[in-house]
């Protein structure tokens, strides 16, 4: 396993210019996600359209992983409805845990593949949509990996 | 086999004592592993692992019961333990020597029984800024449970104990001092002999959480005049689920059990019971014997070591690895105290410790990424985590320039 199949361009672009990175002001939705263990933080910020997702914003601390994985989740998210963003958030799990997985249709969230060859390191990428669905399952949530 | 010797330290065979602790000679990812989690957890030499061996292989029973000869002969290994683990703190007597699990359960037995028993609303505990959570939450719990107010003692921007602060924070409601002997997350050696002194011209009694202490300086708890003195067995080359808790007689004489069950009573009928005799009144249950018996191996491995020399030839590696490191472009180090064990805490800039973590290890260097079991002082210092590295007598020069170039690959790695 090389390193750079863990730390793509696109991995470290994200991590370096995080996109829709900040608060999202008005929301009505917002979710906090924290991983004890290694101290990332995330809070995700919304504003719903009926079924979609119209906007969203996220803000913290965190590794390369995360933070790139959060970034390319909002981009990757917006506009679509609540359906398609469990589907999505389906076929990322499988990517970051089942060897084998399909990357097919995921488009930039396919460079998180190289994370299954470290384990340790899943919780950092799956962060932010545990936060995502616990803030679209509520108004106002925190959620914790452990 | 080539023979490392290093500068200054006459008689110093690295080389031979790596050869002692078989985990070491394997490769990890491709490289020869350098082991610096050392504050984590420390290897074990075949003379460990030998005599939990050898005591699983043929001596095996229950102690302090059966009348049948393996029972006295696992008794006879067990209490031959307390007995090195007594000579190992100078203590005055096994009577001062509590078999745990670990620094963890010591610290909760004093807090339970010691705390319980002394401390009421409004009393306070005094703390330093540095704890582990080990020495931290459970204060926090006897607190909530009391009334009583935890006090925290600052430290300066080295990572060093303000002595002055906390000897002001002594007073007529101080009821006792928990401090760590040495920072796991900084490396400073506090100066604890001379909060014990402060604290014993008022009365106050002194928790020493020694678990980074007792494998990296000698200590002798009669001379510092701790009243209790916790530790480790495997952050000093022995096993994990083993530690000391050695309290003054006078003091644990005076305590109630924590823990109730076999072996720590000596008369129980439906309605009560009394209790057995110091050292056995705090150890219900069928102890850890093959942990006991690790641990008294791990003492001798040490005595014989020298912890002096391994010390020196630490300090000889830390200073070594802070050079290093703070050559590199964007790495800061956290705690400078003047008086520091072999812990190198550090980060990088733009690239998070976790990230350091996974790089170094794909490199072969075993480092901790984390907060370190202090998440109020990496509050208190601004950051979410440091790398940590940590050194044991088995370290080589060598691996600090195996750690130098893969932080060195971090950098390149985040451009």
């Amino acid at each position: 396993m090389q390193l750079t199949e863990l730390y793509r361009e696109v991995i470290l672009d994200h991590n370096k210019h995080p996109r829709n990175f900040g608060r999202l002001d008005p929301h009505d939705g917002e979710a906090r996600g924290h991983n004890p263990l290694c101290g990332d933080r995330l809070t995700l910020t919304l504003l719903r359209d009926g079924e979609r997702l119209a906007d969203l914003k996220f803000e913290g601390n965190g590794c390369a992983i995360s933070m790139a994985s959060a970034s390319m989740m909002t981009e990757a998210v917006k506009g679509r409805s609540r359906a398609e963003i469990e589907a999505l958030f389906r076929r990322v799990h499988a990517l970051l845990t089942e060897p084998g997985a399909s990357s097919a249709e995921l488009g930039k969230l396919a460079a998180l593949s190289g994370v299954r060859e470290f384990p340790a390191r899943v919780k950092c990428a799956s962060l932010c949509w545990h936060t995502l669905n616990a803030a679209l399952a509520s108004g106002d949530a925190t959620v914790s990996t452990e | 086999m080539s023979v490392v010797r290093l500068h200054g330290s006459h008689g110093y065979d690295v080389a031979a004592l790596r050869a002692q602790f078989p985990v070491l000679g394997q490769q990890v990812n491709g490289r020869p592993l350098a082991y610096l989690d050392n504050g984590a957890s420390t290897q074990r030499p075949q003379a460990v692992i030998d005599a939990v061996t050898h005591y699983e292989t043929h001596l095996h029973s229950n102690v302090h019961r059966g009348v049948h000869t393996l029972s006295q002969l696992a008794t006879d290994a067990f209490e031959g333990a307390r007995e090195r683990a007594r000579r190992f703190l100078n203590a005055a007597s096994t009577r001062e020597i509590i078999f745990t699990r670990g620094t963890t359960e010591a610290i909760n037995l004093v807090a339970q029984s010691w705390g319980r028993a002394n401390v009421r609303t409004g009393d306070e505990i005094i703390v330093t800024a540095v704890e582990h959570h080990a020495n931290l939450v459970p204060w926090q719990m006897l607190a909530a449970a009391t009334g009583a107010r935890l006090r925290v003692a600052p430290i300066d921007e080295t990572g060093q104990l303000r002595l002055g602060a906390l000897q002001a924070l002594l007073n007529d409601r101080t009821r006792i001092v928990a401090i760590t002997h040495v920072s796991n997350a900084l490396g400073s050696v506090l100066p604890v002999a001379q909060v014990i002194e402060a604290a014993h011209a008022r009365g106050v009694p002194v928790l020493v959480d020694g678990a980074q202490a007792v494998a990296h300086l000698p200590v002798d708890v009669r001379q510092l005049g701790a009243d209790f003195y916790c530790f480790s067995g495997h952050k000093m080359y022995g096993p994990t689920g083993i530690g000391v808790l050695y309290g003054r007689e006078a003091l644990l004489e005076s305590m109630p059990p924590w823990m109730g069950g076999g072996d720590m009573i000596r008369t129980v009928s439906y309605e009560s019971s009394t209790w057995n005799d110091l050292p056995y009144k705090f150890e219900a249950g069928t102890p850890n014997i093959s942990g006991a018996i690790g641990l008294a191996a791990a003492m001798d491995f040490l005595e014989t070591l020298g912890i002096e020399k391994a010390a020196a030839h630490e300090h000889q590696l830390l200073n070594a690895a802070t050079a290093a490191l703070m050559r590199i472009p964007g790495v800061h180090v956290h705690g400078t105290a003047e008086e520091k064990s072999g812990i190198l805490s550090f980060t990088l800039q733009g690239v998070h410790p976790h990230d350091v973590g996974t790089i170094l290890d794909h490199e072969g260097v075993a480092i901790r990424a984390g907060h370190h079991c202090a998440m109020p002082l990496m509050d208190l210092l601004g950051l979410p985590a440091t790398a940590r590295a940590s050194f044991a007598c088995y370290n080589t020069l060598a691996e600090v320039q195996q750690l130098e170039a893969a932080v060195r690959r971090a950098v390149e790695v985040f451009h």
